[in-house]
């Protein structure tokens, strides 16, 4: 056996050892000892994604020395190790751009405790990406659940520890939820793993008695991800929790932490349940029409926010509408679209992030649009950069958002379908006439000097540093190559599904 | 037109967030801001009078909220028990979906070298839930840590200061005599039996979660009782860090070796020992000892948390 196929596990058990370790590490080297680790992470995954596309296959990996249905095991294929690739270089920008934020919003004595759930938070991401067995996945959903409510109350002002609160009695309801169906999946079944599991649900699914119930276990499955990823009658917890939190925090949490429940959800359709099973049901089609319910909401509430990251909270909500659009499309297709813009939105929503509080700092602190008036000129990269974002969620082309609304149209294309055709056209574009609406009317915000206000000086030339500015061109530059490479990476995307079986 | 399109490029046609932003409110006379506290008092206490077109929208909203919400209930718990009525029955035999229970209990003794099944299910078939699950209270409590551990943005005020010292005098308990006397008996025994639970868990029920547990609560009952000064004195603050993090990333070297060996089929060295004596079950027991230790300090470092603000004396 190759030595790289044990660097999936070597990244959980050292991510965990990494969060015990800056507990009692004092901030500055706890600081430290994580941006080496992410290196080294980097690394790991990296190497595994290469291993698994020169060997054009996946490999399960038995946790310890019981094999397939009574034993752990982990699984990587070239879907789960683009997606822990694109994981761990976002978790690396969002900590290093947020890291001055993080040391201005928390006291010096507790910035150890923000590394520790950081680096729990990398193992559990971890986890649930390469697991394959669903019962894992709950145990880690747990630990990422924690985590990222532990990340968003560092700030300790009222307004997030509210927020904090919302967010964790709905992720509890979705963990509950998804904990609910794990169990009658395993009632029924009498597995935990997922390919044993779906074998024995491609049985069990013959007997038009125990479909219901099976469709029940699924919905309910279902319905606890959602939740926890913000699907549309769920969004409303996003602009508090992403709007008030710390900017690493507010990033790793949408660009990362709603998209790893999603990516379950995906392996426990393909892998557990098995996409034969799954069109049988109508979760599909409630998936597609929550999906375009949220397209549309999410734009029409982010176009009444007046606080800029309320606005780019709001917008999250309808860019998981796109996400769930796809799955509901159904079809390696649809789903080849889902991931795709799991990537895209990941990227593009933490360049966005990002990039607002440095547009506050210039405008008194404050993210009101009243107050952004002019702040693009008064901070020139922040907002050069947060433009670079928002074409991207406009969907112009080059760069990502195009490329991956392309996708929704083709994969519309092929289904074959001409109210799902329909539906999803009109879904695309009214939402990137909304998009267009809100986003240009930032961009006239921050680079008019009109309404009696004229060009400030910046505060603090400080905040001026080149440095400042690397991960932002990281993030950028990774836009613009899914945006100008999505062939090669759609390909890619296409070579994991057809390893998933 | 125009001016519609400033506003809204303002931000102004928020209705709901210009209400929630308090620091955009100017300053005004007493007089005035007297003037409004009061109308807005009787407004409050006079909710029943007013009879505004808003107010009866808002009933009619609140009104529709409790049925849609009843309904939705009721739909759920019937969706809900028509599921479990229709799942398979027990003791129904199905070749596929007993397969691993059976395996479990037919070979698990031999196996794993553990009479509890139990624990040789979740410590060695399925050790890797385990590791996540363990880490689980650890977060919890770096969570709690963050909310509640005493810095400069979390400090008591003077005036919570002045009433916070005087219940704790009138409230504290560690002066009673007769709790004292019956801590001096039954403390020793709850942690006595604690360590019994703890190292009993591979031939026995218990285990490091639950043995922890009974450790833990007699450390909080023995702070309860006597003050924390003498649990300091063994315990600081210190010493629960460097037992928290010795413990968990033991747990996480040692499975992670049996993990690495496992997979490579490597001989792993560890010995499964005779089921049924104190020594067995390779490494289920110094798993225990390690999750028993986190989940007694974690438990402790809770109530020190919540009681003063810190998870031990530093």
């Amino acid at each position: 056996m190759d030595f790289i196929r044990n660097f999936p596990l070597f990244t959980i058990v050292l991510s965990l050892f990494s969060g015990v370790l800056c507990f009692l590490l004092p901030g500055k080297a706890a600081k430290r000892y994580t941006f080496i680790y992410e290196g080294i992470l980097l690394v790991l995954v990296g190497s595994v994604l290469l291993y698994t596309i020169r060997t054009g296959g996946s490999f399960t990996y038995v946790m310890g020395e019981f094999p397939a249905p009574w034993g752990n095991e982990i699984r990587a294929g070239v879907l789960e190790s683009l997606l822990a690739l694109a994981f761990v270089i976002i978790l690396q920008c969002s900590l290093f751009a947020g890291y001055r934020f993080v040391e201005e919003d928390m006291d010096e004595s507790k910035v150890n405790l923000f590394f520790t759930l950081v680096n729990l938070m990398t193992a559990a991401l971890m986890a649930l990406i390469w697991t394959n067995d669903l019962f894992t996945g709950y145990v880690f959903l747990e630990i990422l659940t924690l985590t990222s409510c532990g990340i968003l109350i560092v700030r300790e002002i009222g307004r997030t520890t509210l927020a904090a609160v919302r967010y964790m009695i709905l992720n509890l309801l979705g963990s509950g939820l998804f904990l609910l169906g794990v169990v009658l999946l395993y009632d029924l079944t009498g597995h935990l793993l997922m390919v044993p599991m779906r074998e024995t649900v491609s049985v069990l699914s013959r007997d038009p008695a125990v479909m219901p119930v099976l469709t029940m276990a699924v919905g309910v499955l279902t319905t606890g991800l959602s939740i926890k990823s913000g699907l549309f009658p769920f969004h409303f917890w996003m602009p508090d929790t992403y709007g008030w939190a710390t900017p690493a925090s507010a990033s790793l949490l949408s660009s990362i932490v709603s998209k790893a429940y999603i990516f379950l959800l995906i392996k426990t359709y393909y892998r557990a349940i098995g996409m034969d099973v799954i069109q049988k049901m109508p979760i599909p089609y409630i998936l597609l029409g929550l999906g375009i319910c949220g397209i549309v909401m999410g734009s029409v509430q982010a176009m009444h926010a007046n606080n800029l990251n309320r606005m780019v909270a709001l917008s999250s909500a309808a860019q998981i509408g796109y996400i769930y659009m796809g799955m509901g499309m159904g079809g390696v297709n649809g789903y080849t679209a889902a991931v795709f813009h799991i990537l895209a939105h990941a990227v593009t929503k933490s360049l966005l992030f990002l990039t607002t509080p440095r547009l506050a700092e210039v405008s008194g602190g404050s993210l009101l649009f009243r107050s952004l008036q002019g702040a693009g000129i008064r901070n020139r990269d922040a907002g050069l950069f947060f433009t670079a974002g928002a074409f991207s969620m406009i969907g112009i082309p080059v760069f990502a958002g195009f490329a991956s609304k392309l996708q929704f149209g083709q994969a519309a294309m092929e289904t074959g379908n001409l109210k799902v055709l329909t539906a999803v056209m009109l879904a695309l574009a009214v939402s990137s006439l909304l998009n267009a609406i809100y986003f240009i009317r930032t961009m006239i915000r921050i680079y008019s000097t009109g309404l009696g206000i004229t060009r400030k000086e910046v505060p603090v030339r400080a905040h001026h540093r080149a440095g400042y500015n690397i991960p932002m061109i990281v993030l950028t530059l990774g836009n613009l190559i899914l945006g100008l490479f999505s062939w090669k990476v759609v390909q890619l995307i296409h070579l994991g599904f057809s390893m998933f079986r | 037109m125009k001016e519609w399109f400033n506003h809204w490029l303002d931000g102004d046609l928020d209705v709901m967030e210009n209400i929630l932003d308090a620091a955009e409110v100017p300053d005004r006379p007493r007089e005035e801001l007297k003037e409004q506290n009061r109308r807005f008092r009787d407004e409050v206490y006079q909710r029943n009078e007013a009879k505004g077109a808003l107010e009866a929208g808002q009933k009619g909203f609140y009104a529709l909220y409790t049925v849609v919400g009843i309904v939705s209930c009721v739909l759920l718990i019937g969706v809900l028990l028509f599921t479990v009525a229709n799942l398979p029955e027990y003791g129904h035999e199905n070749p596929r979906t007993v397969e691993v229970v059976r395996r479990y209990i037919e070979q698990g003794v031999q196996e794993t070298g553990a009479v509890n099944v139990v624990a040789g299910m979740i410590l060695d078939y399925r050790a890797f839930d385990t590791l996540g699950e363990s880490h689980v209270l650890f977060t919890a409590l770096i969570c709690v840590m963050i909310l509640l551990a005493r810095d400069s943005k979390n400090m008591r005020t003077e005036y919570e200061d002045y009433f916070t010292i005087r219940e704790d005098a009138y409230f504290d308990i560690s002066k009673d005599s007769i709790i004292r006397r019956v801590g001096y008996v039954i403390l020793p025994s709850i942690f006595l039996f604690g360590i019994y639970i703890l190292l009993n868990g591979q031939i026995s029920p218990g285990g490091g979660f639950s043995g922890g547990a009974v450790m833990g609560a007699s450390l909080i009952m023995f702070a309860a009782a006597f003050g924390f000064g003498p649990v300091d004195t063994f315990l600081p603050g210190q010493r629960i860090r460097w037992i928290a993090f010795t413990a968990l990333s033991f747990y996480s070297f040692a499975k992670g070796y049996v993990f690495f060996t496992g997979a490579n089929h490597l001989e792993n060295h560890i010995p499964k020992g005779t089921p049924g004596a104190i020594l067995s079950g390779g490494l289920i027991l110094p798993l225990d000892i390690a999750v028993g230790m986190v989940v007694a300090c974690t438990m402790f470092g809770f109530f020190s948390l919540f009681k003063r603000g810190s998870i031990g004396s530093d």
